[in-house]
This record gives structure tokens, C-alpha cells and sequence, in this order.
């Protein structure tokens, strides 16, 4: 890892872990250089998936890597959690979409804030990974 | 921590000053309601300038508050929403669904009188309507 590289995990098991999470990934993104709608973006993604791990998955755990160098930054964040798992992913990613409880998952509000996301889910595990790049100005 | 909420004549003032727990808005939205009720107080203006993540769940609370709030026969502004949390909210496909903004607490404090006012102009004209 070189000097500019961030590692940060969180577990994720009570209410303050969501925003500890969220918090963190603000930080992360302010420390690699990300401008403030790129940090508000990423918090806010974050918090809606990270409180899906908490709320629908038991609890599970949030790590956020982060590099800078010459030509860019970069910032992934993995959550992930040992719960039932989403039974119809296409289905959870469309807008709209509720569950019995009438709470949304945010997933698809998620998506559209970040330049990348993945998601592999079955009984047991869930993982979302999420990514955001900017290339420095030339 | 509990969020105060602050009485002023017939208007209640509540500001969430730092980032809050999905627990703690479900309890200030009780604590809204519950001081609506025992003040008689007729709205609310609630400053959220502090906050720097509004997401999907946080926005469906304070909609649902103002809605609560409505339902009562009160009235709710938002009042100082970022300008990055409304850009991020938008971007998101979400929106606070009919409810009373202000660009801040002051403003706020204004609109909600000037809704006030307006909503107790349409209820003279009503009870004039039925006298004739």
C-alpha cells in the first residue's frame, strides 16, 4: 500500500454503526481529494446500503479502501452481511420497489450516486460493492 | 441525546444539529407530534442545515412527519436543506413529497406564518359560504 492508500473496516451492529459508516466514508473521500457532492454522494450511498446490513442482513461489516495517485483517485467500499440475502436482486434494484414493511431498500437511490456498483447476494451472504473515480484535472 | 424542541407563541422550532441515528428521527418525530398536541402549538418549523446526509430513509421521515403533522391539523417547514443534500437527493430519484420548504430558519419561520395565515383565510371564507 503506498502513502496515499486509506483502509478503513466498520462492523456494522447497531444504529450509531450506519453513521459511523457513513462518516467514515465522507473522511475518505475528503482525504483522497473527492469534492464535496463527490463526498455527500458517497456518504449517502453508503448509508442506504449499510443500513440494508443492519436492518434486513443481521449486521455485517463495511470496509472502504481508497487510492491517490498521479492520475486519479479512487474509493471502493465493500458491505457486507450474513443475512437471508436478496431473493430478486433485478427486482430490489428497480425504483420503487418495497418491501413488506413498505421501507424501501435504497439500492437503486444508491446506485445512481456512485459509478459503480455489484451485487452477489444468496442465503448467508451478501456482498455490495461500490466504487467512485475521478481522474485528476489534466 | 434528545433533539429540543423550542416553543415560540403558537410556532415550535426544533434543529437537528449534527448527523443523527434513523432511532433518534423516529423519536424527534415523536417528540413533534407529541409537543403539537400538548402546546396546541399550530406548526413547525424544523432547521436541518446541520445535516450533510439526507438519505432514502431520512427523507421518507421528515416527509412523513409533515404528513403526521398535517393530519393533526398542523403544518411542517423544512427549513435549510443543503444545497449538496438536494443535489444528492434529486440524483437519487427522491424528493420530500408535498411539504413546505424554506431556504432557512428565518424563512421558515415566515412561510410557516404566511401558511398559517392563508389557511385561516380559507377556513373564514368557508364558515361564510355556510352562513349564506
Amino acid at each position: 500500500m503506498g502513502a496515499d492508500d486509506i483502509r478503513v473496516a466498520i462492523a456494522l451492529r447497531v444504529p450509531d454503526d450506519v453513521v459511523r459508516a457513513r462518516q467514515a466514508g465522507r473522511d475518505a473521500a475528503r482525504t483522497l481529494g473527492f469534492g464535496m457532492a463527490d463526498q455527500t454522494r458517497l456518504a449517502t450511498a453508503i448509508s442506504e446500503i449499510t443500513r440494508n446490513a443492519l436492518h434486513y442482513g443481521g449486521g455485517g461489516a463495511c470496509e472502504i479502501l481508497g487510492s491517490r495517485d498521479g492520475r486519479g483517485r479512487e474509493v471502493v467500499v465493500t458491505v457486507t452481511d450474513g443475512g437471508p440475502g436478496i431473493p430478486d436482486i433485478d427486482k430490489a434494484m428497480s425504483p420503487g420497489f418495497s418491501t413488506g414493511n413498505s421501507l424501501g431498500m435504497g439500492l437503486p437511490g444508491a446506485r445512481r450516486l456512485v459509478d459503480w456498483m455489484n451485487i452477489e447476494s444468496q442465503p448467508g451472504l451478501t456482498r455490495v460493492v461500490m466504487a467512485m473515480r475521478r481522474r485528476s484535472p489534466a | 441525546m434528545r433533539i429540543p424542541i423550542l416553543r415560540l407563541g403558537d410556532i415550535l422550532l426544533t434543529s437537528i444539529q449534527s448527523d443523527i441515528t434513523d432511532e433518534q428521527a423516529l423519536i424527534l418525530q415523536a417528540d413533534i407530534l407529541k409537543q403539537l398536541d400538548q402546546t396546541q402549538a399550530v406548526g413547525v418549523v424544523l432547521d436541518i442545515s446541520a445535516l450533510d446526509v439526507v438519505d432514502s430513509y431520512m427523507a421518507r421521515i421528515l416527509t412523513e412527519t409533515a404528513r403526521m403533522a398535517r393530519l393533526m391539523g398542523g403544518e411542517v417547514v423544512i427549513a435549510g436543506m443543503s444545497p449538496l443534500v438536494a443535489v444528492t437527493l434529486t440524483e437519487m430519484g427522491r424528493e420530500l413529497v408535498d411539504v413546505l420548504t424554506a431556504l432557512n430558519l428565518e424563512l421558515g419561520v415566515e412561510k410557516l406564518r404566511e401558511r398559517l395565515a392563508s389557511l385561516a383565510g380559507e377556513s373564514g371564507e368557508d364558515v361564510a359560504d355556510g352562513s349564506r
